[in-house]
């Protein structure tokens, strides 16, 4: 099933004179209405016209995360605030939050494209679509409700928790679509298992998940508990949120919207691009936002570009799902955590080595982060009283640097592994 | 069918147009809009080879017409429809339109040219009426409607005009864009239509670009267009609620 055919199929040097022409229209406008990318622009000495190929966008510089906190919360709108008809924000765990916005034709777009993933997820107007995800500032709800109303499913904003709930509008408003987290949608399965509710007993055909990184493995083992057929989709909220790429039933790598996006794979210590196929950071640049458009935005998400063609016949690029982070971002209990958070918290003590190892495991539905590091012999002689503080005093910074409850275990001088090159810190525990 | 990537065109020092792209599939409508001297004329001047381009592509159906002389292009397929008419004025009218297929006259296909004037005197009955009258003598609308024709005898793949709704009265404006809808559904033509009447020009196409200081700065469907807010204010006149 495709929503847009005539989009989804197109030949490819006809989706690549439409990419070129978008971008120099981005290109123009941000130019013209975007200090930030003005000044970038002319610090290279890049004017918009000389980006005349697609491949000409490695001219280009990179937008991060930090260029968007630096222009909190509007710096970076291409349009006055009275065109914007939708904010949403994406989380602050580690600062400031970043803030984008949408015109009205911005929303038709998003809706439009998040039809696309919806309808190759098998769902069609004939649906009764459950939205799990949270409603509020972040993207992924009203990405998907606004898609879903639009190809003209019936939609159900069931926003996220409170999972008896959720299982008993599943079961009496005869929900045949769940979208949510893979986590949760996991989440819902035991609890259907402890309750004693036989998927029979629910209507449910399809699922669709996003916005945390999962496997095959508990791909197979939501779909066997929730008897579903369950696709992955991508997206993040400074790009536009969900709707970038997503699964068709192949369910052989993400379909990446390429009339609207951009997209590029770099080697995330160099910048410059990865040989085709190869594993990389994914760069997106928007071709038809107007409120907030988005040159080469470095996701930090780890991927890479498929080749073959798709039996479904759909023609744009697809992307393995992603699967990591280039920079070590850790979701533990939905909250993000870096290691270097955790670094800087140990560098505070003496009597401390420099030597540490992060190790997460999940015990049941919880995610349990242990700190070991390695401690002064000093300490160990004798001084049992002396390491509890030092635990006590390690436990409570760090709680207070993540917003999470972490363990703390000091081990002696050298009994850590050492690393040659690049140093494996953690030790991730969890079967995702 | 019709494919323009990064067409660059300078007047003396005057940068006019700044790698302009753009496509027009078969059987569409497409608008360019803009300003006055935003570059749409050099656009279309460019493509029919009237202007010289520094540099960019011009492609039909695949094959490279960049720089080529204008008679040459017109054989491609290309006809320009100028802005102001320019019809043949001490001419009648079946003479202009004799004119248009001037480049592959020959007295064997003499019959053939022949029934394509009638042809254009079925698209546009007003001109039927008239056809040993002097061009000079028409009003506005009929002039534009007679460019048109003299155009479709050189049997073109892709038609460009110029500014057709320019200085004629609203009612005969209207007239002359449901003859260019009417050139599409009814004979399948492709155009590529430059206009300062950006509401009209959109209500008739499918798609278009809007051109600022010779730059692209937006391209979309004609109902994206009409509901951005810049396309609003600039172009249409006045601020509308959707």
């Amino acid at each position: 099933m495709f929503w847009e055919p005539d989009k989804e199929c197109m030949e490819r040097e006809e989706l690549e004179q439409l990419q070129l022409e978008r971008l120099q229209a981005t290109l123009n406008r941000v130019y013209a209405n975007v200090p930030f990318y003005r000044k970038k622009f002319d610090g290279m000495g890049i004017a918009p016209e000389d980006i005349q190929s697609l491949a000409d966008v490695s001219r280009l510089p990179f937008t991060t995360k930090a260029d968007l906190r630096d222009n909190y919360p509007y710096g970076l709108f291409a349009v006055p605030m009275r065109e914007v008809v939708r904010v949403h924000a994406s989380s602050g765990t580690t600062g400031q939050a970043t803030v984008v916005g949408y015109t009205r034709n911005d929303i038709k777009t998003w809706s439009n494209l998040v039809a696309r993933i919806i309808t190759e997820a098998g769902v069609t107007k004939d649906d009764v679509i459950q939205i799990a995800f949270g409603y509020g500032l972040f993207t992924g709800a009203f990405g998907l409700h606004y898609g879903a109303e639009r190809i003209g499913a019936s939609v159900i904003p069931a926003s996220s928790g409170n999972t008896a709930r959720q299982i008993q509008i599943m079961r009496d408003f005869k929900t045949t679509a769940l979208v949510g987290t893979p986590s949760y949608a996991m989440l819902i399965g035991e609890t259907l298992q402890e309750k004693g509710i036989p998927v029979s007993a629910l209507s449910l055909k399809y699922g669709l998940f996003g916005s945390e990184p999962w496997s095959e493995a508990m791909r197979k083992e939501i779909e066997a508990k929730l008897g579903i057929i369950a696709t992955d989709n991508y997206g993040l909220s400074e790009v536009m949120g969900p709707g970038i790429s997503g699964e068709c039933l192949e369910r052989k790598g993400l379909h990446i919207n390429e009339d609207h996006f951009l997209v590029e794979v770099v080697d995330p210590e160099t910048l410059q691009p990865v040989p085709p196929g190869e594993e990389g950071e994914l760069i997106i640049t928007s071709l038809t936002k107007e409120a907030f458009p988005m040159i080469r935005y470095r996701t930090r998400d780890l991927t890479r570009m498929l080749s073959g063609d798709c039996p479904c016949g759909r023609t744009g690029r697809r992307m393995r799902r992603v699967t990591g982070r280039t920079d070590d971002m850790l979701i533990i209990r939905g909250v993000n955590v870096f290691p270097s958070q955790i670094e800087s918290v140990l560098f505070e003590f003496e009597g401390t080595e420099p030597h540490y190892q992060i190790v997460i495991d999940r015990k049941g539905p919880m995610d349990e982060v242990t700190v070991l590091v390695e401690a002064d012999e000093s300490i160990f002689f004798d001084q049992m009283k002396l390491q509890r503080t030092l635990v006590e005093k390690i436990k409570k910074r760090l709680a207070q640097e993540l917003g999470i409850a972490v363990e703390v275990k000091l081990v002696e001088k050298k009994t850590l592994q050492r690393f040659e090159g690049k140093a494996k810190r953690v030790i991730d525990n969890r079967k995702l | 069918m019709l494919k323009v990537k990064n067409l660059q065109v300078y007047y003396g020092m005057i940068h006019a147009l700044r790698s302009a792209s753009l496509h027009v599939s078969r059987k569409e409508i497409v608008a360019l809009i803009g300003a006055n001297g935003a570059g749409k004329t050099t656009l279309l001047s460019a493509v029919s080879g009237v202007v010289r381009s520094a540099s960019g592509e011009v492609s039909l159906d695949g094959k490279a017409i960049t720089r080529e002389r204008p008679d040459r292009i017109v054989r491609e397929g290309i006809a320009h429809v100028p802005e102001g008419r320019h019809v043949f004025k001490p001419l009648s009218v079946e003479d202009n339109l004799l004119l248009g297929a001037y480049h592959r006259y020959t007295l064997r296909k003499r019959a053939a040219i022949r029934d394509e004037i009638e042809a254009v005197f079925s698209l546009f009955p007003a001109l039927a009426g008239r056809r040993k009258q002097v061009a000079g003598t028409l009003s506005g609308g009929e002039q534009q409607m007679l460019a048109i024709g003299r155009a479709l005898l050189s049997s073109p793949k892709v038609l460009l005009l110029d500014e057709p709704s320019m200085g004629l009265a609203p009612k005969v404006v209207r007239e002359i864009f449901d003859h260019i809808s009417k050139l599409r559904k009814e004979r399948g033509m492709t155009i590529l239509l430059v206009e300062q009447n950006a509401r009209g020009a959109l209500s008739i196409a499918d798609r278009g670009y809007v051109l600022e200081t010779g730059r692209v700065v937006l391209q979309g469907s004609s109902e994206e267009l009409l509901a951005n807010r810049d396309v609003q204010r600039a172009y249409l006149g006045r601020e509308r609620e959707s």
